[in-house]
């Protein structure tokens, strides 16, 4: 009775092999993200220092620092941010929780998803006709944050909604039984156990936004501006178009500035995910259900 | 009222007040359907006040679409149709404009204990303060009776701060009760309230339910037919979408039955 049979052993070996595939696959997978992060971190981390952050660069970029660069893209996202996040976040309110579950909402979830996926570079066209010359905001923070916008908005709607629904639907039925509207149902139990969920998603995604480079290309990216923005009109410059200036249109860059460049670029990005991951763990520590 | 099928008049029961005056809740030629597929067919019949108005039947009988008809939620249901009429207090509740203002009125307690992810206090609290209740003082009080009432005061008065949601099942389900109760219904709507509760908090449920007959009307859908035996005043047989017989519950179960597909059920023979 209480023998392995012959196919329980297959069975076994079958998992075995199956569990040792995928472990590869994951190891393959790990490689070039250390080797990237190695080679950055070897080569770009001698560049670092106060100044490098601190300064404006120098000798038509050939030195100096990478402080215009850093604050403009600071300006970028936040602003972007401030455009995506209420929009997203009240259209996804719509689309989850009042929407009627017809083909029009179908259309319009479905339009969305592939609207996440539209390459950067269509997106940067769209923002360029779009802000920079039919609203006439030339080339400046606002419309390159636009564009940044309308490229994230997809993902920032997508993440609230998947928030918004990972709350039990008996919960919004006891709502309503009670004579709640759909509004103080969302503001007294939807929205208190979502909104970790949604800032955690917003932040990721959009920590994304700051390494893009095609879309504020066109839009309000400048190769190089001596002063910082003083307001959203102001062109200015970004870490990452100015890694893609550093490393591809001048020549002459001591190739230390450039791995310093890309550094400081992937390490804000890790340090927004970071607090995302490290907010998640902290929440889903409190969740109440 | 009515002369429908199997309408049976209402008599004094055996445990309470005489049913008197016009009833709560009139119901005509209802049919309701998903999408096209009917769910329940042309049911007519009334409810009167201070019974406990029993509903068996086997699964996919249309009780729950009846309850759900009755506080309008099918407006929250796609798909969803209701045919006919029912009454409740004499006004049809198609013609309440403000739904919300409706179902505040009704309470409701669903087959899974649902604690919502707030405390306990607030759980019991969240419908008085829908109704503009704020004074600290006079939550307590709604809190401390309803929860008394309810049978689970003892159990989580030092620990009201604590979430409603990690009660425990037969605790979450007493904390429903408590909840709709609080909206100071006129009518209890209980769908299978026992079926994730244990015997023993069932019975203490129950004598709540029958305390409870004085001050409201209790619909009661079951699916232990000995519970509406204990329970109901009247009781309704739904068999797939069609009221089959509705009479005293006492009448029901003696077997003085219209339709015998009614003590087939009762024994057993069907579900
Ligand atoms: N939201 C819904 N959408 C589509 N069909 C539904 C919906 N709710 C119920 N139905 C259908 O209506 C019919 C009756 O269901 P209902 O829930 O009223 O039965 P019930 O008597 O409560 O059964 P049970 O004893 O299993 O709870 C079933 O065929 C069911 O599939
Ligand atoms: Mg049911």
């Amino acid at each position: 009775m209480f023998t392995a049979t012959a196919l329980n052993r297959r069975s076994y070996r079958r998992q075995s092999v199956a569990k040792a595939v995928f472990c590869l696959m994951t190891v393959a997978l790990v490689i070039p993200v250390l080797l990237i992060l190695g080679t950055l971190v070897v080569k770009g981390a001698p560049a670092i220092s106060w100044e490098f952050l601190f300064t404006a660069p120098t000798n038509n970029m050939t030195a100096g620092g990478i402080f215009p660069a850093l604050v403009g893209t600071i300006w970028l996202v936040v602003v972007a941010l401030l455009a995506s996040v209420p929009i997203g976040v009240a259209a996804a309110l719509y689309l989850s929780e009042y929407a009627p579950d017809n083909l029009l909402t179908r259309a319009i979830n479905l339009a969305i998803v592939n609207l996440a996926g539209v390459p950067s570079i269509v997106h940067a066209l769209f923002g360029f006709g779009a802000f920079v010359l039919f609203f006439r905001f030339n080339a400046s923070i606002l419309a390159a944050s636009l564009t940044l916008a309308v490229m994230t908005l997809p993902v920032v709607i997508v993440a609230t909604r998947e928030s918004l629904q990972a709350v039990p639907h008996a919960f919004r039925e006891a709502c309503w039984n009670m004579g709640a509207t759909r509004w103080q149902t969302i503001r007294k139990v939807v929205l208190p156990n979502s909104i970790s969920g949604i800032l955690t998603g917003v932040i990721l995604e959009v920590s994304r936004t700051s390494g893009e480079t095609a879309p504020i290309m066109f839009t309000g990216a400048a190769m190089f501006v001596p002063f910082l923005p003083q307001s959203v009109f102001d062109q200015t410059m970004a870490l990452s178009y100015h890694l893609y200036n550093v490393s591809t249109q001048l020549t002459d860059v001591p190739e230390e500035l450039t791995y310093g460049v890309a550094l400081v670029l992937i390490a804000i990005v890790l340090l927004m995910n970071a607090v995302s991951i490290g907010f998640r763990i902290y929440l889903r520590g409190l969740k109440k259900w | 009222m009515v002369d429908g099928v199997g309408l049976a008049q209402p008599r004094p029961s055996s445990f309470g007040p005489l049913y008197d005056g016009p009833p709560i809740i009139e119901v005509r030629d209802l049919g309701i359907s998903y999408g096209g597929k009917p769910a329940l067919r042309d049911a007519s019949f009334d409810i009167y006040r201070h019974e406990i108005f029993g509903i068996i039947g086997p699964a996919n009988s249309g009780k729950t679409s009846f309850l759900r008809a009755l506080n309008r939620m099918d407006d929250f249901t796609t798909g969803m149709e209701v045919r006919g009429s029912i009454h409740i207090n004499g006004k049809d509740v198609n013609d309440w404009r403000n739904l919300y203002a409706l179902r505040s009125r009704i309470g409701v307690v669903l087959p899974l204990p649902v604690g919502l992810p707030l405390s306990v206090y607030d759980n019991v609290a969240f419908s008085p303060r829908l109704r503009g209740i704020r004074k600290k003082a006079q939550l307590d009080e709604v809190v401390e009776r309803c929860l008394t009432r309810a049978a689970l005061w003892d159990e989580v008065k030092d620990r009201l701060g604590s979430l409603g949601s990690l009660l425990s099942g037969g605790q979450q389900q007493r904390l429903t009760i408590a909840r709709a109760l609080s909206q100071e219904p006129e009518l209890l709507l209980l769908d299978e309230f026992s079926i994730a509760v244990d015997p023993v908090t069932t019975m203490r449920i129950e004598d709540v339910l029958k305390d409870l007959r004085s001050e409201l009307t209790i619909v009661l859908v079951t699916n232990l037919v000995q519970q509406a035996r204990r329970l109901a005043d009247r009781t309704a047989f739904f068999l797939t979408g069609e009221l089959v017989e509705i009479g005293a519950t006492e009448d029901l179960f003696e077997g003085n039955v219209k339709d015998e597909r009614t003590t087939g059920y009762i024994e057993g023979r069907y579900g």
